[in-house]
Order: structure tokens, then C-alpha cells, then sequence
């Protein structure tokens, strides 16, 4: 499994269809040419949009989506970038930054959410596809003022150190819970393998799963 | 990562006139986002196929498996008839990815997923697979988790799915809709050795949709499992896996379906192992002789050499471990 992970590049889309790739077609053609090329794109009018720029404009090109979906249980109709993932979108457009970016590859649960009441990856999820969904984060965990049982047992049981997995660990802990994988430490620590904690707060991590599953006893 | 265009398919008519037009399936998108990302991937048009009723996973009348391409892996997991009838592709699909992954991810795109070689993911270096003809860079670089067996000079890339290797040990057939209509090839076929032709992958013709996976009827009782060797405990590719089925009656096994994972370009097929098996009563002399068969043809490469004998090691235990019990 890769987890280091680059950059996205950003490039002006190709004008049409191609079999070469552009660095084959640079190659193949010369600097010179390839840079003509590229400008000439650029200047027919598509170019390079941030990943979360809400560009309503943009939908006739079709590389935008109109979504309609709940986040914590509030209504949010807005036009997406195709390319804008559910984590992007949450963090850099609605102000939630609760929900973390590690690996933006599926690689280490940081960015796990809900959808329709599953566990899911935030960064391979592509917010265009989310029209009609039920999307909880962290912060739509308790209601306003209030603590989840879950989040309250991270605290009791001290699982965490730096807490940027935290949010995570706790989204899918609240899952793995609901899903009854918590017969015992051990089946824990397979369920909960999708969070990748840095700090090694592991142990008292499934403590505070296995707290909560078992009514606190 | 590139701007394309997003449609959801309605009806699977609706879908296969969109990929016979260049448009590109989409279901959990794991794999296909990833790539994306990493702009190894550059569709310009994404059909979203995950809300078509592809999803059904059943018995066939006579004792075999439909699974739709659809279902999502952990929910094929839980399924009570898949953990009843092929315990196998339950354990498989639980030692796959993490659970948030397995929430997404569908059966079809498990079989269809990608080579995790890292000079593949990265742009910058050459592949054949990503561009044909730029050269294998994973010949001469570092190529410990690569393949030793169906490799080219071309590629040696492990196909890195566990499902698959249980659905070829099992010879599942994988079932497709295309514009020609509707299509079926046993999954050993389907899944393409590198060759000469590293950048096809599968036997899937454009515009083609995998409906889904079937495991043909296999007598009983039967006895399966999957077993799988890694770097760390979870969450992580296999080095080695094993699948096995044995059907034991009366003492002797009469059936034997062995298939190895981590070690081939795509799932392996072991009928020299399953061919020792058949018509021999189990024991643990037993298991050791067809384990020893696990790796013939064998080509390691400069980092896996290990390989060769964790994969015998690797089917000598999961014999004993599904054959054992008595
Ligand atoms: C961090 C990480 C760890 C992982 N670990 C494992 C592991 O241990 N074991 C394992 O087996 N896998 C593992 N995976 C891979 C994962 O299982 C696959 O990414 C997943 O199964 C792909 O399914 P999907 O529905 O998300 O496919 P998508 O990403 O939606 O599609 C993948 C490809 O299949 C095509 N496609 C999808 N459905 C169809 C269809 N019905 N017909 C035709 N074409 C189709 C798409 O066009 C695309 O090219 C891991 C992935 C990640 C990110
Ligand atoms: S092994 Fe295959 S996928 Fe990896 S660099 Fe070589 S050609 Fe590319
Ligand atoms: S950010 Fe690491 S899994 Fe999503
Ligand atoms: S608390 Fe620091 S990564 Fe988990």
C-alpha cells in the first residue's frame, strides 16, 4: 500500500481526446511545440479550477454538479467541481475542518465520515456523487454543546496525544460499534485497522471502543 | 487531477451507451479516484454506475454463488448464505482494505482494481503498464512485493486483489453486458497475464459492464478458506495468500481448488497442487508434498526471492488448516 502521496497537479485540460499522454506528446514533438500546444488550450478557455471554487457558470461544461444532500442534518444545495472530494469540500468551502486530511488516498481513516450511516473514506469520495445522501462528521456527532459517549471515553481514557487522527478514530469507532464488530479487543483492533494513529495511542483507543460497547462497565 | 464530466446511469442500457462513448465506470471509486488523483487515471467523462440494481447476491439452484458486480464488499461479507456456503470469500473480503473501504468498494471493481506498484502510481517513472513502451521500472528498481510468477519483460506487477484469487481457485465466470449483448468468460481468462501487452488488463471490450460474479456448484460437503501473509497484521496487501476447497469424503479428497495470490501477475492457479491432492487421504505428509508443487515455474526477482518459499509455506499451512480438521 502507497501512502506517500504527491501533490494533484493542477494542468489546463487537453483540448480533445487523445491516445498520447502529454508527456509522450511533448516528447514525440518537441518542447517547443508541446508548450504551443498547451498555451493554445489554455487560451481557448477551459483552465485549471481549484477543486472546491464554486463556479455555477462552469455547469455547462458539465465538469460541475448541482448535490443536494444533508450534513448533520442540515439541507446543503450547492454546485460542485466534479473534482472536489467530500474532505475538500468540507474543509475548505463549509468550514469543517474537524474532518482531517492525512493520506487524501484512502490510506489511514483521518478523514472518516459517515454516509447514509457507513464508515466511509471522505478523500475517495467525489462530492458530485452525493446528491440525495445523509453525510454526518464529527461535528454533527452530539448535538450542539453536547459529547457523543465516544468522545467522552477518548477523553476519559486518554486515547489520544497529538489528535489529528482523533476525529477519525472516532467516526469509525461509533461505526465499528454499531456494526457489533466489539466482542473483544482483539476483534477491535481488526475493525478498527482503517485508522492509522501516528502518535501509537492504539491501546487506549480499543479501550475506549470496548467502554462504550460494553455500556461503560 | 484533470476536469471531467459526471453522469449518473439509470438503467444498465443507459450505461453501456455512455461507455461505449469513451465514458468511464465509476462504483466505489476507491481504486479510480486514487488514480485520478495521482492523474495516472484521466477520464473525461465518469459514469456513475453504483445506483444500478447489480447488487443481488444469491444461491444458484444448484449450490453455486451469483454475487451482483455491484454489492459492496462488506456487505457481501456479512452475507449469511457467502459465510455458509464459501466461507472463503467472506475471509477474503475481510482481510481486504479497512472497513470504511469495504463500505464503498464493490465486487466488480474489486476483480477490475489496479496494480499497486508504486513506479505505476507515479507518473514520473517509466511503466508499460501506465504508457506502453516507456520501459518496467520496477525490473531494476525495488520489486520486493512484486510478482515471480506470469511476469514479462514487460511488467511484473502483482494483481493485488484477494477476492480474486478465491474466485480462481473457485473458477468463477465473470458475466458481462455489452453492446453485443451479454457475455461470460471463466475469471482465469478474463484477468490478463502482462506479455507483450501489459497495458491490457482484462478481457473487457469497451463499453462492457461487469454484471456479475458466479461460483459454479462444488459437491459437498466442502471445506474453504483464505489465508493471507503480510507486512504488518491488517490493512495492508498480500504478500502471499492462499485459497483452498478441498471436498473430503469417506477419507479421501475428491475435490481440490488451490489458487496463490501476491505472487502472480494475476490470481494463480496451482493445478499441480490441486492434481497431487485428488484421490489421496489427508495428512500432514500430504500437505507438504502438493505444497512443494506451489511454486514450480517460479521467477523471482532481484528483492523477492523470499517469495518462492513463503508461498509453499503459505499453501502447506492453509492445507493443513482447511484439510486438517478431520
Ligand atoms: C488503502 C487501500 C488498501 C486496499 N487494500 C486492499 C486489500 O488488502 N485487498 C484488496 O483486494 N483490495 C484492496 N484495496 C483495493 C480495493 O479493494 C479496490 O480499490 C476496490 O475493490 C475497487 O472497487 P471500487 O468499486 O471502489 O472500484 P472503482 O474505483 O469504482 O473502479 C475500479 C475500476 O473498475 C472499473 N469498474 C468498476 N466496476 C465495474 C463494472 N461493474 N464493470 C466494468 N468496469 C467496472 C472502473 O471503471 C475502474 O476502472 C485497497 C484499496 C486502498 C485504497
Ligand atoms: S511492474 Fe508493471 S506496473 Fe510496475 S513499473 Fe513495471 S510495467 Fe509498470
Ligand atoms: S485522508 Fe487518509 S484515508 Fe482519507
Ligand atoms: S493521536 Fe496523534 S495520530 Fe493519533
Amino acid at each position: 500500500m502507497s501512502t506517500d502521496v504527491q501533490e494533484p497537479e493542477l494542468q489546463p485540460e487537453e483540448g480533445r481526446p487523445s491516445p498520447l499522454s502529454r508527456r509522450t506528446f511533448i516528447a514525440a514533438t518537441g518542447t517547443a511545440t508541446g508548450v504551443a500546444v498547451a498555451a493554445g488550450v489554455t487560451g481557448s478557455g477551459t483552465r485549471p479550477v481549484s477543486a472546491t471554487e464554486d463556479v455555477a457558470s462552469e455547469l455547462a461544461d458539465g465538469t460541475t454538479s448541482q448535490v443536494s444532500f444533508l450534513l448533520n442534518g442540515r439541507r446543503q444545495s450547492l454546485v460542485v467541481d466534479n473534482r472536489a472530494s467530500l474532505l475538500d469540500l468540507l474543509r475548505e468551502r463549509l468550514d469543517l475542518t474537524g474532518t482531517k486530511k492525512g493520506c487524501d488516498a484512502g490510506a489511514c481513516g483521518a478523514c472518516t465520515v459517515h454516509v447514509d450511516g457507513r464508515r466511509v473514506n471522505a478523500c475517495l469520495t467525489f462530492a458530485a456523487r452525493l446528491d440525495g445522501a445523509q453525510v454526518t462528521t464529527i461535528e454533527g456527532l452530539a448535538p450542539d454543546g453536547d459529547l457523543h459517549p465516544l468522545q467522552r471515553a477518548f477523553i476519559e481514557q486518554d486515547a489520544l496525544q497529538c489528535g489529528f487522527c482523533t476525529p477519525g478514530q472516532i467516526m469509525s469507532g461509533v461505526a465499528c460499534i454499531r456494526e457489533g464488530h466489539t466482542e473483544s479487543p482483539e476483534e477491535i483492533r481488526e475493525w478498527m485497522s482503517g485508522n492509522i494513529c501516528r502518535c501509537g495511542c492504539y491501546v487506549k483507543i480499543v479501550r475506549a471502543v470496548d467502554h462504550v460497547a460494553t455500556g461503560g462497565r | 487531477m484533470f476536469p471531467f464530466t459526471y453522469t449518473r446511469a439509470t438503467s444498465v442500457h443507459e450505461a453501456i451507451e455512455a461507455g461505449e462513448r469513451g465514458g468511464r465506470y465509476i462504483a466505489g471509486g476507491t481504486t479510480l479516484v486514487d488514480l485520478m488523483r495521482e492523474t495516472v487515471e484521466r477520464p473525461r467523462a465518469l459514469v456513475d454506475i453504483v445506483g444500478l440494481p447489480l447488487s443481488d447476491v444469491s444461491a444458484t439452484p444448484r449450490g453455486g454463488l451469483r454475487i451482483g458486480a455491484l454489492a459492496r464488499m462488506a456487505d457481501v461479507a456479512a452475507d449469511p448464505v457467502v459465510r455458509q456456503t464459501y466461507p472463503a470469500v467472506a475471509q477474503a473480503l475481510e482481510l481486504s482494505a479497512s472497513a470504511q473501504l469495504r463500505n464503498m468498494a464493490t465486487i466488480g471493481g474489486n476483480v477490475m482494481q489496479r496494480p499497486r506498484c508504486a513506479y505505476f502510481r507515479d507518473v514520473s517513472a517509466p511503466c508499460n503498464r501506465r504508457e506502453p513502451g516507456s520501459g518496467c521500472s520496477a525490473l531494476e528498481g525495488y520489486n520486493r512485493t512484486h510478482a515471480i510468477l506470469g511476469t514479462s519483460e514487460h511488467c511484473v506487477a502483482t494483481h493485488p486483489s484477494d477476492l480474486a484469487v478465491v474466485l480462481t481457485a473457485l473458477e468463477a465466470t465473470v458475466h458481462m453486458v455489452g453492446p453485443e449483448g451479454r457475455r461470460a468468460t471463466p475469471i482465469g481468462q478474463f484477468l490478463l497475464q502482462p506479455g507483450d501487452t501489459p497495458d491490457r488488463e482484462q478481457d473487457l471490450r469497451p463499453g462492457e459492464l461487469i454484471v456479475a460474479l458466479e461460483i459454479p456448484p462444488l459437491p459437498r460437503p466442502l471445506r474453504s478458506g483464505y489465508l493471507k501473509v503480510r507486512d504488518r497484521e491488517s490493512y495492508e496487501f498480500a504478500l502471499t495468500s492462499v485459497a483452498v476447497a478441498l471436498h473430503i469424503r469417506g477419507g479421501v479428497i475428491h475435490t481440490a481448488k488451490v489458487a496463490a495470490g501476491g505472487v502472480g501477475t494475476i490470481p494463480w492457479k496451482l493445478p499441480a497442487v490441486e492434481q497431487h491432492l485428488v484421490g489421496r487421504r489427508p495428512s500432514p505428509d500430504l500437505w507438504a508434498q502438493a505444497a512443494e508443487r506451489a511454486a514450480d515455474g517460479a521467477r523471482p526477482l532481484v528483492h523477492n526471492g523470499f517469495k518462492t518459499e513463503l508461498l509453499r509455506r503459505t499453501v502447506e499451512r492453509q492445507l493443513r488448516i482447511v484439510g486438517g480438521r478431520s
